[in-house]
């Protein structure tokens, strides 16, 4: 097996992997940076954000109020100190995205204009047109270009971690045009693998986000974190759940029932107002609008279609004008995907799977409890979203926390020594045999579709907007028999060179691993939170059990052990969430509380 | 679930370890009226023959990976209708002038080299701290280079441009548009330094002016435009030459 010894190997290289990789070179020109991932970089799933990224801009804003957001977004369940580090690092890393030549839409003055975006108070979403992820990732790609020292590993699919002497040592990856295996060996592995939409039935989420990089990680000891908490985005395509951006709303669009009324006003999100408001109605946060499109659907006032029910997303009063210059891409995937011209028609909508709030447990130094490894982007769970995010706090998590775990990665792999070559190289060869097995497997007849598809109709009921213990038990006990019969997939390529379906077998493993943690991270969290909430007798949040992170561990063919770590409070104790009218009353009581608690 | 109609896929098969050459295979199609292509490749590949290799992922437009010939014209699989192809058969090969891997999978190793060649990143004009803040640049400003800088690396514009395909060092409609995004952005002083290569033999000079990359250009990048107007800046490049020692571009 050819080997390449690195200092720091990055997995994926989106974003966040990408971010991390820059600021590795800058900051030590002489470490090696080996960036793998399996696609090229420009085709990560980053590519499909659409609406912005958050930082405090304007003057009238401040960082108290973008980090009182971001933890009654969540619920309560983020870890403060580390939301208190994301907003005050976040304009820092804006600033340097425009040096690096990203096209910020901008105001007449030329200055970077920022928009309104669900759940935040006061407008700060940097944006691009409606294709801020787009441009963000080819800024990051290109400007990566700059340094000598990142090697890239593309379309290279990353097999296992190596692990050896209670430390990460490297990864094993198949280059995907050959089939050949690489031994990446390195002193400090940063997993940025994005998230894992993919185990549910529909969802926004691009082929490739398989939660590869989460599975790894988990199937080496480290817990997931907050893994019930999945975001389903309530504006999608319906039959692809392809994404219209919140943005949308944030421009002034509305949700409209069959009646054409605004329904969100009978859900605490009122009163609707013919302008957007801040935090109120359509710009209220992911899961309280998705949660409203369910209740709806049971009133009967959602609107039959070929794929399911939706309610209208109305753009028409925004004028084409306007809808060209700041949502052209929604303009042209309304008519070119529905036949929809969204300046004459409103389009037509309901919630997908859009987001993995949860993922490997890292510190706010993106460290891993397995010396050397990190995680930073979706894959990871730093602790900034809670069970629920706010729209736009992702893409700019990918930065800060992109820069955090290139700088941290770095320094440990400064202070450490390549471990022993032999073992590595032994344990690569047993990495190698195990992903091989998987073409060379006897006949077992089970079809890697078959199987994905169950899984992801099972999660979607069970583990869907609203849940039941009875639903997320057959969910739990569905998962278990498709892991039993994942043993006998088989597979009609057994060749080597670009053989895709090898690489969607293995991609199954890894999906059905992380689908598991998420339903029995479910089932065991007894109340409502966030995007987590339940029907049978637990509707309410409950502080005095469940003010926890939920951590689930890894048990091979058996089911995972849910155990449950603190969440850092600093400056906000659990309050109502509330939002519309209510919410800013609620706000003015909050900041008494916060002042008391401080004293 | 809406009405169901069937049709035929051709596909042109290439697998390294099996044939010497590309042989057509035929697949029967169920499909329904808002199916893509690539959609029905993925009913191929996950129901009839799993060994179809091709790329996808976004399903949207924006990652550009499942760029292939459609009955003989460059498309993006996610963004072309069965529908619309009705009655078919429909012909589906790798893109055209690039090397096949297997099936519809092209290599994009050149396409890569070639952007990494041309500096693709801002080389600032005037040097700015991140306290100083970001750059003005008015909407005008970003006007003027942002539709290039829409160019999502599918590579249709080399599948569809002539010249590339009788000479594959041709630097190419995509690479020289984002070229031209960056000596276009007010925030950059590279110009000089990129103009070498667009000077050179393989830069806009080989470009035949047919037009055709920006006809199939899924983000109206239109790199035709692009080429076009360094042909200008390298005309003047290469006047100002003559009049002054050095050289000097404005």
């Amino acid at each position: 097996m050819e080997i390449f010894r690195a200092d720091v190997a990055i997995v994926g290289a989106g974003g966040a992997g990408l971010r991390a990789a820059i600021a590795v070179a800058e900051s030590d020109p002489t470490l090696s940076i080996a960036l793998i991932s399996k696609v090229y970089p420009m085709r990560s799933h980053t590519v499909a954000a659409e609406g912005g990224a958050a930082a405090v801009t304007q003057a009238h804003d401040s960082l108290a109020a973008h980090f009182h957001d971001t933890v009654a977004g969540g619920d309560w369940l983020c870890e403060q100190d580390v939301v208190e580090f994301f907003v005050g690092q976040a304009h820092r890393e804006m600033v340097q995205m425009e040096h690096w030549g990203c096209p910020w839409s901008r105001t007449d003055d030329g200055h970077a204009n920022v928009r309104a975006f669900g759940g935040m108070k006061i407008e700060r979403t940097w944006f691009a047109a409606d294709k801020t992820g787009f441009h963000m990732l080819h800024t990051l790609f290109q400007t990566s270009i700059k340094a000598p020292s990142i090697r890239r590993f593309d379309e290279h699919f990353c097999a296992d971690l190596i692990v050896d002497e209670g430390r990460v040592q490297g990864v094993v990856a198949i280059e995907i045009a050959t089939g050949q295996f690489r031994l990446i060996q390195a002193k400090s592995v940063i997993i940025a693998t994005g998230g894992a939409g993919r185990v549910f039935r529909e969802n926004t989420n691009g082929g490739i986000v398989t939660g590869d990089g989460m599975a790894l990680a988990y199937r080496h000891g480290v817990p997931l974190r907050d893994m019930e908490f999945v975001q389903y985005h309530p504006t999608c395509m319906p039959g692809t759940g392809l994404l219209f951006t919140e943005a949308c709303r944030g421009e002034g669009g509305f949700l409209l029932n069959k009646d054409g009324y605004r329904y969100l006003q009978d859900y605490g999100l009122g009163p609707a107002e013919p302008t957007p408001r801040n935090k109120a109605m359509e710009l209220g946060p992911r899961d309280r609008l998705s949660q409203a499109y369910w209740h709806e659907k049971q009133k009967g006032r959602t609107i039959p279609g070929p794929h399911g029910e939706v309610v209208h997303l109305d753009l028409r009063h925004l004028g084409e004008k306007k809808l060209r210059e700041r949502l052209p891409q929604i303009y042209e995937l309304a008519v070119e995907y529905l036949g929809v011209d969204p300046a004459h028609e409103p389009i037509p909508v309901l919630p997908a799977v859009h987001y993995t709030m949860g993922g490997i447990t890292a510190n706010a130094k993106t460290e891993s409890s397995l010396p050397g490894l990190y995680s930073v982007g979706e894959c990871s769970s730093v602790g900034i979203h809670g069970a629920n995010r706010l729209g736009s706090n992702s893409l700019t998590e990918l930065l800060v926390f992109g820069k955090v775990a290139g700088v941290q990665a770095a320094d440990y792999a400064k202070r450490t020594a390549h471990g022993n070559d032999r073992t590595i190289a032994s344990l690569a060869k047993d990495a190698q045999r195990r992903a091989e097995s998987v073409v060379s497997r006897p006949s077992g007849g089970e079809r890697i579709a078959t199987l994905r598809r169950e899984m992801a109709k099972s999660m979607e009921d069970g583990c869907g907007i609203y849940r039941t213990a009875a639903t997320m038990q057959a969910t739990c006990e569905t998962l278990a028999e498709l892991k039993h019969r994942y043993r006998n997939v088989q597979l009609d390529d057994k060749s080597k060179a670009w053989n895709t379906e090898w690489l969607l077998a293995i991609e199954l493993g890894y999906l059905l691993d992380v689908a598991q943690a998420m339903a029995h991270s479910a089932l065991n969290r007894r109340e409502s939170r966030g995007s987590h909430q339940r029907l049978d007798g637990f509707e309410a949040r409950d502080d005095a059990n469940y003010l926890a992170h939920s951590l689930a561990c890894y048990r091979g063919a058996d089911a995972p052990r849910i155990e449950y770590g603190p969440v850092r409070i600093t400056s906000s104790p659990p309050g109502t969430r509330a939002y519309g009218a209510a919410g800013e009353e609620a706000d003015r009581k909050a900041k008494e509380q916060e002042v008391a608690y401080a004293k | 679930m809406p009405n169901s109609r069937h049709i035929e896929i051709q596909v042109l098969r290439y697998r390294p370890e099996q044939e010497s050459e590309p042989v057509w295979q035929s697949y029967d199609v169920e499909f329904t009226d808002d199916m893509s292509v690539l959609q029905g490749l993925q009913h191929i590949k996950d129901d009839l023959d799993g060994s179809l290799s091709f790329r996808w992922s976004c399903r949207m437009a924006i990652c550009g990976s499942c760029g292939m010939m459609i009955n003989d014209k460059p498309h993006l699989s996610c963004q072309t209708f069965l529908r619309d192809l009705m009655p078919g058969p429909v012909r589906i090969e790798a893109l055209a002038h690039l090397p096949i891997e297997r099936d519809l999978v092209v290599s994009v190793d050149g396409f890569v080299k070639k952007l990494e060649g041309i500096k693709p990143y801002i080389i600032p004009k005037e040097p700015r701290t991140l306290e100083q803040g970001e750059y003005l640049q008015t909407p005008a400003q970003l006007e003027r280079f942002e539709q290039y800088a829409s160019c999502i690396n599918c590579m249709l514009c080399y599948a569809a441009c002539p010249q590339f395909g009788l000479d594959p060092d041709f630097t190419g409609p995509g690479v020289l548009a984002l070229l031209h995004r960056y000596n276009a952005d007010s925030r950059d002083g590279g110009r000089d330094e990129r103009m070498q290569i667009v000077n050179a033999e393989e830069g806009v000079w080989s470009c035949t002016a047919v037009g055709y990359c920006s006809e199939v250009c899924p983000k109206h990048v239109d790199p035709a435009n692009a080429v076009n107007q360094n042909k200008v800046n390298s005309a003047k490049d290469y006047f100002l030459r003559l009049l002054t020692p050095k050289g000097v571009s404005q």
